[in-house]
């Protein structure tokens, strides 16, 4: 592989790596987010229950 | 028309009067600037060429300014004089007109001293920096006024004002350095003029929407 | 019904980007002819340019939204605003990156101040993470929704006046013509393949877009579920 062609590569890979570390960020949010509606639905639940 | 005038003239000179007798922002605007010159002069080789000299007078002119445009709107927040200035029945484009004429004046008092501290130490002033400084003036007092009505809502306002201007100031800097540099100012100082023209206009029309709750 | 309605559009673009890319990454790899002057690295030119573009698109739409925002006060344009800056800076971050590769395939080095685009989404980058400085230190609240929209059509004006800026400088730095990267006309198949990875990286920022947009929607509904219960 010539030194281009790896540095090509390289490009490509930090494209990839974008996407998918994108992928992490929402994975994590959506975890939280699940989170605090399932918080939120157990106060709702206390209040309609008490 | 000639009570919009009015109006921005009144503004004006409230904050030259406040100014007058709290002495609180020119003063160490001046300090700022003849201090910045005499750090350069150790931090530019011996040999530097008036090249390097000409861009750190800009440099020094932005931070200078950017410490009267952090001072802007201080008594406004602090004393709550923004919330008097909006309920008074005028245009509220007419207290950036106001503030940014007030800003103006003491960014040309600092020049007023900087420029020939400049000539006294490093290089002759030339009529084309004179003209890019005056240019220069509008645009960071325009783009600056309203930029310092945006941070004066946010926490760390000082700290937020010079992140949200640098940006902005490149063009002017780019425009400044080349009218005190280049062989044919005129370019530059065309560029300077537009970029006041556009800047001061959007500045104009946006300001109503920064300040009002 | 709206919201399922968003929700496949991100479907769509979801769709539409895998496709898309796949074979625009396909195409730009082995179909491509190789450049005679540049070798394989020229082929980096598929992703940087399109990516390049695809910013310039996200903060066009910023300024948009935040000019419906100022002018027809739809209040929901701020955090789409918010989410085209957001879009907009990956994209320039990812611009900053492949442009400094190509910059050390051509010139040997990381970083060079002669290429006009790589300087200018340096200004915008800077632009913008002040616009996230602001969104994060102001209270919450209409203010702040018209002082960032304010800021972010500030950045659609700022884009041609620094490009204008950048023009002026390299004419004072080096007077001589600079070296012209557009070089010789693409052919068909170059330019075939430049327009797939166009409407790739598009429909990607799109896809990206509609998810966070999403994403910031819920968080802002969760918030207000949270202050009607507590």
């Amino acid at each position: 592989m010539s030194t281009g062609e790896k540095y090509l590569a390289a490009a490509y890979l930090v494209l990839f790596a974008a996407v998918l570390l994108y992928v992490v960020l929402i994975a994590l949010k959506l975890a939280r987010i699940e989170r605090e509606l399932a918080e939120l639905a157990r106060i709702a639940k206390e209040r309609a229950g008490g | 028309m000639s009570g919009y005038l009015t109006d921005v003239a009144a503004l004006a000179r409230k904050d030259l009067v406040v100014e007058l007798r709290s002495r609180d922002t020119v003063p160490a605007m001046l300090l700022f600037v003849v201090g910045a010159l005499v750090v350069f002069h150790f931090a530019l080789s011996e040999d530097s060429s008036r090249l390097a000299a000409a861009g750190m007078l800009w440099i020094a002119l932005l931070f200078t300014a950017l410490l009267a445009l952090v001072r802007a709107f201080v008594a406004e927040r602090d004393e709550a004089v923004i919330d008097g200035l909006l309920l008074a029945p005028c245009d509220r484009s007419a207290i950036w007109l106001g503030k940014t004429l007030s800003v103006f004046a003491f960014l040309a008092l600092a020049e007023a001293v900087a420029l020939p501290a400049f000539a006294l130490f490093y290089d002759p002033v030339s009529w084309e920096l004179i003209a890019g400084v005056a240019l220069a003036n509008v645009g960071i007092a325009a783009v600056g006024t309203l930029l310092g009505a945006m941070a004066a809502a946010a926490r760390a306002r000082e700290l937020l004002l010079p992140l949200l201007f640098m940006p902005l100031a490149i063009p002017i800097v780019v425009g400044g350095v080349g009218a005190t540099l280049a062989e044919d100012p005129s370019r530059y100082l065309g560029f300077l003029a537009l970029y006041d023209a556009i800047f001061a206009i959007l500045s104009w029309a946006s300001f109503e929407y920064v300040v009002t709750e | 019904m709206s919201t399922s309605l968003r929700n496949n559009g991100a479907f769509v673009f979801s769709l539409a980007a895998a496709v898309l890319l796949t074979t625009g990454l396909g195409l730009a790899l082995l179909w491509a002819p190789e450049d005679a002057d540049q070798g394989p690295s020229q082929r980096i030119f598929y992703i940087h340019v399109p990516v390049a573009l695809t910013a310039y698109l996200c903060f066009g739409w910023a300024a948009w939204k935040a000019f419906r925002l100022l002018w027809k006060r739809d209040e929901r344009a701020d955090l789409e605003s918010y989410t085209a800056v957001h879009m907009g800076v990956i994209f320039g971050l990812l611009t900053l990156i492949t442009g400094s590769i190509w910059a050390k395939i051509s010139w040997g080095v990381w970083w060079t101040w002669s290429e006009r685009q790589l300087v200018l989404f340096l200004i915008l980058f800077l632009f913008y993470s002040a616009y996230f400085m602001l969104r994060y230190s102001t209270e919450p609240g209409p203010r702040r929704a018209r002082s960032s929209a304010v800021y972010a059509l500030f950045g659609a004006v700022l884009l041609p006046v620094s490009f204008l800026a950048i023009r002026l400088a390299e004419q004072l730095l080096h007077p001589a013509p600079l070296f012209n990267r557009d070089g010789p006309q693409m052919s068909a198949s170059m330019f075939i393949t430049f327009c797939v990875c166009l409407a790739a990286m598009v429909t990607l920022a799109a896809a990206l877009y509609l998810i966070e947009l999403t994403g910031k929607r819920a968080d802002a509904s969760l918030r207000e579920l949270r202050e009607h219960l507590a």
